[in-house]
């Protein structure tokens, strides 16, 4: 129980470490699709630090993959229908985040950590709905 | 120049962070989202530490009277929820239950090249774009994608 909850909390203290840092060097907001998603909307003198944000990302994936491979599900080809399963959510994921100005790091982790209002109807509102989703999957079709 | 090596820094913490987390695969996710199943609570803590330790920092930080490479930090509108970020999140939770992945798990396992992401953060990515034609059509001078909107305040 004890070992099993510390991985997760230390991950956790660091994304709470990596979103503190963004915000007192930078003056952002470490929301995932905010930082990735203004790309596609880019203004002048505002690029550089999402395309590098991005990019640290990228390499801390490449890093995991290195030293804790274990960190990824094992390689596996997905059937036609899980493709475009995964094509949906992507769609539903990027449309979704961006329409209500937040995912799970925007508003779950710095909206909550400053007590918005927004953030966290937001967050209830997309756990239900994700908890909801998984329930008809699994347990109704 | 700053602000990019902070971000870049930043980034790699955030993707240590959700790997160490187990949020990198969709299986520990899922198992979270499963409340009427065989629930797998880990990834509350998850979340409980990221807020501990931000809400921790934030008001440290906050005595400063600016970031230390920019000139202010972040203002929030002081608005209520609203139709757009209720319908848009409870979007967003439909796709994170089908998939497994939210926008930062996604980023980072892109780097493995597995196949799977390879489909998914394009899809994402056309909806990131999707939801800001919509948002550009539905609001009146709002910035049309793709064009600079210099002087403006960029969205979070």
């Amino acid at each position: 129980m004890t070992s099993s909850i510390l991985l997760p909390l230390l991950g956790g203290a660091l994304i709470g470490l990596s979103a503190s840092l963004l915000l007192l060097a930078n003056g952002r907001v470490a929301g995932i699709s905010g930082v990735v998603g203004s790309l596609l909307a880019p203004v002048r003198g505002d690029v550089a630090w999402r395309v590098l944000f991005f990019a640290g990302l990228l390499s801390g994936g490449l890093l995991l993959a290195w030293v804790r491979p274990g960190s990824f599900p094992a390689p596996s080809t997905p059937s036609a229908g899980g493709l475009w399963l995964l094509v949906g959510a992507g769609l539903l994921v990027g449309f979704g985040s961006r329409l209500g100005n937040g995912c799970t790091s925007g508003h779950g982790v710095c909206g909550i950590s400053r007590g918005s209002v927004r953030s966290i109807s937001a967050t209830l509102t997309f756990m239900a709905t994700g908890v909801l989703t998984v329930f008809l999957v699994r347990h109704v079709l | 120049m700053r602000t990019s090596l902070s971000a870049f820094l930043s980034g790699i913490i955030f993707a240590l962070g959700l790997g160490l987390a187990g949020m990198t695969d969709p299986a520990n996710v899922l198992g979270f989202l499963d409340i009427a199943g065989d629930w797998d609570y880990r990834l509350a803590f998850v979340m409980g530490g990221a807020i501990a330790v931000h809400a921790a920092l934030r008001p440290l930080i906050h005595r400063r009277a600016q970031p230390l490479f920019a000139t202010k930090f972040p203002a929030f509108p002081a608005s209520k929820p609203d139709a757009k970020l209720l319908v848009g999140s409870a979007l967003f939770g439909v796709g994170w239950g089908l998939g497994g992945y939210c926008p930062g798990p996604a980023l980072t396992s892109l780097a493995t090249g597995a196949f799977p992401l390879l489909v998914f953060v394009p899809a994402m990515f056309a909806g990131f774009y999707l939801a800001q034609v919509v948002q550009a059509r539905s609001c009146v001078g709002a910035p049309r994608p793709g064009t600079p909107r210099v002087g403006a305040t960029p969205a979070q």
